[in-house]
């Protein structure tokens, strides 16, 4: 039972990261209907930032973690931002009426290049960072002596993308950016036509997506302490997964697509072998998707005329 | 803000033409719409009376010619900017937003409007379609036809546009419902003063409403002028009129 709790609590940190970087994929599919597969370089890119600010801002001597990590989640996504503003602008506008394939094309190559961008400019090696929030609470032991840990980190990162999940939530149902949003989604020229500048609105939503994936990068920083260039391929796979497990271009499905995948890895690696736990979490897919082509939360392709 | 004096120009087409690809859809038209006027177009399936209205809004930009909403150029702006300017376009399926409600809808319509008419502008929609009312919490998709076009005329209502173009807003209405609508239309001219610019196959409708109409063919102006004129010339009743 004990066991089963940390393995629990593990995974939905996991998931919550997940879930977090999906929102991404899902929110700019929603809109353009294209996957972007370089937000998973978005992500790494906003790890690398949320260490660099870490390292730099203790370099001059700020020692107040909550302060430190205010500042480098807030200059994590401003730069993240940027970065999805400018893919945006630069390579997937000029691609938006050209075959689908292009601009999927065009993104596969984007994340070869910013990888490599990355590992020219900050090195091939593994970067680590000391654990900055230590301690938490012990919930329980099992008979075996097997204490149950919930640390400080892990009620951040659930807190935080809790906050930022009812945040997305309240701007996309009650702005009138969100419903400008959801406009451009369901008819852009009739939203044109009402006067919502279409283009302005496709690249606030990667901003957000990018600034979002940039949250989770900083939260990975912080849980697992090492990093590297390669970070985005596996992670962004992994929550272009979750976007299809919970719906793609729902925004409760990601989250919930990344919650499930990160209790199904971490369980899996819990009771059986870690080695397989991608396997597991693939064939979770495929299941799901035999039984609901369009996801868990993901409604059928049916429009009224 | 006090109304143009009848008769100055809202919207000037200047030998406009506009393609779909190769497919050549308007050639050389020519058509005004002057201040407080309502101006029909009547014409045959695929004429090209909504690539007329959609050009005007910039979707697709006119390959040729220029087109001038009071007295300025607006052939190459894009879309949202010309809404800004004060064109308003209830189009062709009337394309509601279908997963949001009535109330949504309408926000969406008054996107470029003062923040501060908002209310005003609702509750002179809900006036004009008091349908709208009891249906305002509902989704779009769910309505129908008739108060989808409903809808639509009021989303573009909220914009508080100078001239608003309206699609074949008959197209598969209930007689008594294309009446509403027709009324509708009227009162939004005359207590407003709003050019209307109307694409209509329901000729017998539209010249009945309209100060002046043009008959497009083939994506040429054909005929033109009063629409007490064209109702009773013997070419148009022939081929829009039923003889």
């Amino acid at each position: 039972m004990a066991y089963f709790l940390q393995q629990l609590i593990n995974g939905l940190t996991l998931g919550a990261i997940y879930g977090l970087i999906a929102i991404g994929y899902t929110m700019v599919y929603g809109i353009i209907g294209m996957i972007n597969f370089a937000h998973g370089e978005i992500y790494m890119i906003g790890a690398f930032v949320g260490l660099i600010g870490l390292l730099a801002l203790g370099a001059v001597g700020i020692a107040s973690v909550p302060l430190m990590l205010v500042l480098v989640i807030l200059g994590a996504m401003t730069i993240a931002g940027l970065y999805g503003w400018t893919i945006e602008r630069l390579i997937y506008r000029p691609l938006r009426s050209a075959p689908r394939l292009a601009p999927l094309i065009s993104a596969l190559g984007l994340s070869i290049a910013l990888q490599q961008y990355v590992q020219l400019t900050q090195g091939g090696r593994v970067k680590t960072l000391a654990p900055m929030m230590q301690g938490g609470f012990v919930l329980m032991r099992g008979g075996d002596g097997f204490a149950v840990s919930l640390n400080f980190l892990q009620i951040f990162v659930f807190l935080l993308t809790i906050v930022l999940m009812t945040g997305l939530t309240l701007l996309i149902q009650r702005t009138a950016l969100g419903r400008a949003q959801r406009a451009v989604a369901a008819d852009p020229t009739m939203a044109a036509l009402c006067g919502v500048d279409v283009d302005r609105t496709i690249s606030v939503t990667f901003v957000i997506g990018a600034a979002l994936a940039a949250v989770a990068g900083v939260m990975v920083v912080l849980y697992y302490g090492v990093i590297d260039f390669r970070l985005g391929f596996l992670a962004g796979l992994k929550a272009f997964t979750a976007a299809v497990l919970g719906g793609v271009g729902s925004l409760p499905g990601a989250v919930l697509g990344g919650l499930v995948l990160g209790l199904v890895e971490s369980f899996w690696s819990g009771y059986a072998d870690a080695a397989y736990k991608d396997v597991a979490a693939y064939a979770i897919l495929v299941l799901v998707l035999v039984v609901r082509p369009s996801g868990l939360l993901g409604r059928p392709e049916i429009e009224k005329v | 803000m006090a109304l143009p004096a009848v008769g100055a120009a809202m919207l000037e087409i200047e030998n406009v033409s506009a393609a779909y690809g190769p497919v050549r859809a308007l050639d050389g038209v020519n058509l005004n719409v002057g201040m407080g006027e309502i101006v029909t177009l009547i014409g045959a399936n695929g004429a090209g009376k909504t690539t007329l209205l959609m050009t005007i809004c910039g979707r697709p930009s006119a390959k040729a010619g220029r087109i001038k909403l009071k007295g300025q150029d607006i052939t190459a702006l894009p879309t949202h900017r010309i809404a800004a300017l004060g064109v308003a376009h209830a189009p062709e399926g009337r394309h509601i937003f279908a997963r949001m409600s009535v109330r949504e809808n309408l926000q969406l319509g008054a996107t470029l409007a003062a923040p501060a008419n908002f209310a005003r502008n609702l509750d002179r929609v809900l006036t004009l379609f008091p349908r709208l009312a009891e249906r305002i919490d509902q989704r779009g998709g769910t309505l129908s036809g008739g108060e989808q076009q409903m809808v639509a005329i009021g989303r573009a209502l909220m914009a508080e546009p100078d001239l608003l173009l309206l699609d074949e807003p008959s197209l598969g209405l209930a007689p008594l419902v294309v009446r509403q609508i027709f009324a509708a239309i009227g009162q939004i001219n005359r207590e407003r003063g709003t050019s209307i610019l109307l694409v209509e196959q329901n000729a017998h409708h539209a010249l009945a409403l309209a100060h002046r109409g043009y008959v497009l063919v083939a994506g040429e102006i054909a005929l033109e002028g009063k629409a007490a004129d064209l109702a009773v010339n013997p070419q148009v009743r022939d081929a829009y009129l039923g003889g």
